[in-house]
């Protein structure tokens, strides 16, 4: 006996916590717990940061959205253009052309007119008629009315584009670096030039006298012969309007050069000579023409622009012009979708998880039920589109566009969401508040109304409000039945008439050319956000609401 | 789901199954309540109990013991029925509360279970107010026809359970927020609500500490002047204290029923003797 305990004081005992390879096991589980957590961090840490990219570009480029450019323009109207008896009928863009005249320089031209006046949105003329339609008591006098001005002034005055764009291409620029180094560039005159070897072709010049022909094509051929690799047209655009006379009066003074190679003198383009000086040569940016700066300048020179928050954003429905656009319909329209699709969904979605929960027999038909509306929630909503498309617009022949067939297509989405999320709420009702009813003698519907259903509340409101901020950004069963409806006035709007809703607006926005709907699309996310977001809240304060009563 | 139920003919059960010789209870508690007879019980394939008959007498307590796994609960809670909602499960025998059949076609289970009530094993108020939670039976069986009957039934079931004095201020306040002891005393007081014949408790202590544990054995002495009370313990000193017969089961068999007395002291089986002595289960 005292044999056998001294030999086990001599061995290892079989834990020793203190041996190396004990410390080394602990170092090694240590470090795992430290690499799981590392991993969360970064994946929690790359999730973050690419929301935080998502929303700051989006904030970035739709801020400027929500301000809108406006002049404050002084409208006589005059009532010998509209009638007191029927203002909807007046001549107001006539009215609006006169508020513009003195802004306009005396010596403009008809056209010069025109561009001017297209300073302000193209529909400056209905908003000063629902103003004067509004209030009649405004003919014969003086009004001031702000009016939004078209999408290039808007931009301009919040610096989105530039008033004045490089002349030259950096192309062109490198069509000159590489002519400089051949030696080809000359002060000439005070002029930088090009100083080029010209082949007079005969095929090409007549004699004369006066020598005729197409000259410009001979100095753009030898402009070509200097940089071989080119076929850039914008390449000539080097050369001074005035090149084709530089060779004219070289022939003229000489008509033996015909057929022969001679060096001429090429002045450069005036943009090109402010680049040989070593500036950065700018011209007006196209989109505007010199009296249309002149008019805005003398506008903002009196005072008259401002930019206020683009209330219109909200208010106004679509338009074709940016400055004019809003969410109005879309918002409206994704509205009455979603109040049908909840209407539907939510009843027959609970009842559907409480039969199949409570009720349903366990046998091959529940399963394959149980199956299939598990699957239904993986099915890529595009086929629910196609579905809406081909069963309630094709077969049932309902209305195209509107919010009913919208929220009809967007319910199938949003069951078995629904469906899925109520049968898990009531799963997690503990089996001790169905004996303790059942116990008392509380019959089955009893059991679920008074008390399983009551408790699984907050889990099914919430599962309904994740399936409803589904729905409210889904955008392609949207389109397949065709609710992208161009919608310029809420007024008409129904649940049976066309519509819009927010995601299939901000695709319609997107596809847009004019500069405005950029800032304009992001803008219309951010609110698309705003709205889920405070969708969540909602179903967060309504968990609270209904976990603390008792 | 409702359990495989045969229709059968109304049975009457009128002499008590007891052996000849257990004729030593005074005669006003040989009054039988409920009566099993061959009970056999399956969940799925698996089979629970095996030809259980057992009488429970009016106004005495009966206790079944037996280890973990032996079919107590399973057999309690087919005295009411509560197995019908038990996916998969059948019974094949006789149940009778005063010689009816309680597994007859025509009984509804909801109405038995209001005769026979039930307080289960961990206390399970509703999150509902204490006021609530007694007066739910009342309202689903209609026993008050006004707010004054009701009020009335509540106080008498929260003074019958001795709950009262505890709650009394504060009745509108979640019957969730009281202590462990106090939350059985309050399912006790809601399974006494509806004046139930039977009364079946399944472990009520086993999630209590010793002195809400006296307190509900208290009660329980008070509650059997008027009900047939069940239970279910794990606790042999329970059953010798409160139970005036115990039931012995074992491997879903019942091995012996007798005075509590006699089991505790001079049982006929030997596995009795064995698990009572604590030499297995």
């Amino acid at each position: 006996m005292s044999d056998a305990q001294t030999v086990d004081r001599q061995q290892p005992r079989m834990g020793d916590w203190a041996s190396a390879d004990s410390r080394r096991r602990l170092r090694r589980r240590y470090a795992a717990d430290r690499r799981l957590q590392a991993y969360g961090i970064i994946a929690i840490g790359l999730a973050v940061g690419l929301l935080g990219v998502l929303v700051t570009s989006l904030v970035i480029t739709g801020a400027p959205a929500f301000l809108q450019t406006k002049v404050d323009l002084e409208i006589y109207v005059d009532p010998a253009k509209v009638d007191a008896q029927d203002p909807a009928k007046g001549n107001f863009r006539l009215l609006v052309r006169e508020a513009m005249t003195p802004y306009i320089p005396t010596d403009a031209t008809d056209k010069e007119k025109t561009e001017v006046t297209k300073i302000l949105t193209s529909d400056a003329a209905y908003i000063l008629r629902d103003y004067v339609v509004a209030h009649p008591d405004t003919i014969g006098k003086r009004i001031t009315l702000p009016i939004a001005v078209s999408d290039p002034f808007d931009q301009l005055n919040k610096g989105v584009i530039p008033k004045k764009v490089e002349a030259l291409t950096w192309s062109q620029e490198l069509y000159f670096e590489r002519l400089k180094n051949r030696d080809v560039v000359v002060e000439e005159g005070g002029r930088t030039s090009l100083k080029l070897d010209v082949y007079i072709d005969p095929a090409k010049v007549e004699m004369g006298p006066p020598p005729s022909g197409d000259f410009a094509a001979l100095a753009r051929d030898s402009l070509q012969a200097y940089l071989p690799d080119v076929h850039d047209t914008a390449l000539f655009a080097l050369l001074a309007d005035d090149v084709p006379d530089a060779i004219k009066l070289r022939v003229e003074a000489d008509p033996s050069l015909i057929g022969k190679t001679v060096q001429v003198v090429f002045p450069v383009a005036q943009p090109v000579a402010e680049l040989a000086k070593g500036e950065t040569p700018m011209v007006l940016n196209p989109r505007f023409s010199p009296v249309q700066i002149q008019a805005f300048e003398a506008m903002e020179e009196k005072g008259i622009v401002r930019t206020p928050f683009n209330w219109d954003l909200f208010f106004n429905a679509d338009s074709r012009f940016p400055e004019r656009a809003g969410l109005a319909g879309a918002i409206t329209g994704s509205f009455y979708a979603l109040l049908v699709c909840f209407l539907l969904s939510f009843p027959i979605g609970i009842s559907a998880a409480i039969y199949l929960e409570e009720f349903a027999p366990k046998n091959r038909l529940t399963d394959l039920i149980e199956v299939n509306i598990n699957n239904l929630a993986a099915v890529p909503s595009v086929v629910f589109g196609l579905l809406g498309l081909a069963v309630f617009l094709g077969f049932f022949g309902l209305p195209r566009s509107a919010p009913l067939v919208g929220g009809m297509v967007l319910s199938l989405m949003t069951l078995p969401t629904i469906i899925i999320a109520t049968r898990a709420a009531l799963k997690a009702v503990p089996p001790s508040i169905r004996e303790a009813a059942l116990g008392i003698g509380a019959s089955k519907h009893q059991v679920v109304l008074h008390h399983v259903l009551p408790l699984a509340m907050p889990g099914i409101l919430t599962g309904t409000i994740i399936g409803m901020a589904q729905a409210l950004g889904e955008t392609a069963p949207l389109l397949l039945i065709g609710m992208n409806a161009f919608i310029p006035s809420v007024e008409s709007m129904g649940v049976l008439e066309p519509a819009t809703a927010l995601p299939t607006q901000i695709y319609s926005w997107a596809d847009s050319p004019e500069r405005g709907f950029v800032s304009r699309t992001s803008a219309a996310i951010l609110v698309l956000l705003a709205f889920l977001v405070v969708m969540n809240m909602v179903a967060v304060a309504l968990r609270h609401m209904f976990e603390r009563k008792w | 789901m409702e359990a495989n139920v045969e229709a059968r003919p109304v049975i009457k059960i009128e002499a008590p199954a007891v052996r000849q010789d257990e004729g030593a209870l005074p005669a006003e508690q040989h009054e039988l309540k409920m009566a099993a007879r061959d009970v056999n019980l399956w969940y799925g394939e698996k089979q629970a109990l095996f030809d259980v008959s057992l009488d429970i007498f009016a106004r005495q307590v009966t206790a079944l013991i037996g280890p973990s796994g032996c079919g107590k609960s399973t057999f309690i809670r087919c005295l009411n029925r509560m197995n019908d909602v038990i996916e998969g499960c059948r019974m094949k025998g006789d149940i009778a509360l005063d010689g009816e059949d309680v597994y007859a076609p025509q009984v509804d289970p909801v109405q038995l279970r209001a005769r026979v009530g039930m307080v289960f094993q961990k206390p399970n108020p509703f999150p509902k107010s204490i006021y609530e939670n007694v007066a739910y039976g009342p309202r689903i069986h209609g026993l008050a026809h006004s707010k004054a009957e009701l009020d009335e039934i509540v106080l008498k079931s929260l003074i019958r359970a001795g709950l009262y004095e505890e709650v009394k201020d504060r009745l509108n306040e979640p019957g969730t927020g009281l202590s462990g002891g106090q939350q059985q005393r309050l399912c006790i007081a809601r399974a006494i609500s509806v004046d139930p014949e039977v009364l079946l408790m399944d472990e009520p202590c086993s999630a209590l500490d010793p002195i809400a544990t006296a307190r509900i054995e208290a009660l329980m002495e008070e509650l059997k002047e008027t009900f047939c009370i069940v239970i279910v313990t794990h606790s042999m000193q329970q059953a010798a204290r409160v139970s005036q017969r115990t039931a012995f089961f074992h491997l879903g068999k019942l091995v012996e029923v007798d005075e509590t007395t006699k089991m505790f002291t001079n049982p006929s089986e030997t596995r009795t003797q064995d698990y009572i002595t604590g030499r297995f289960g």
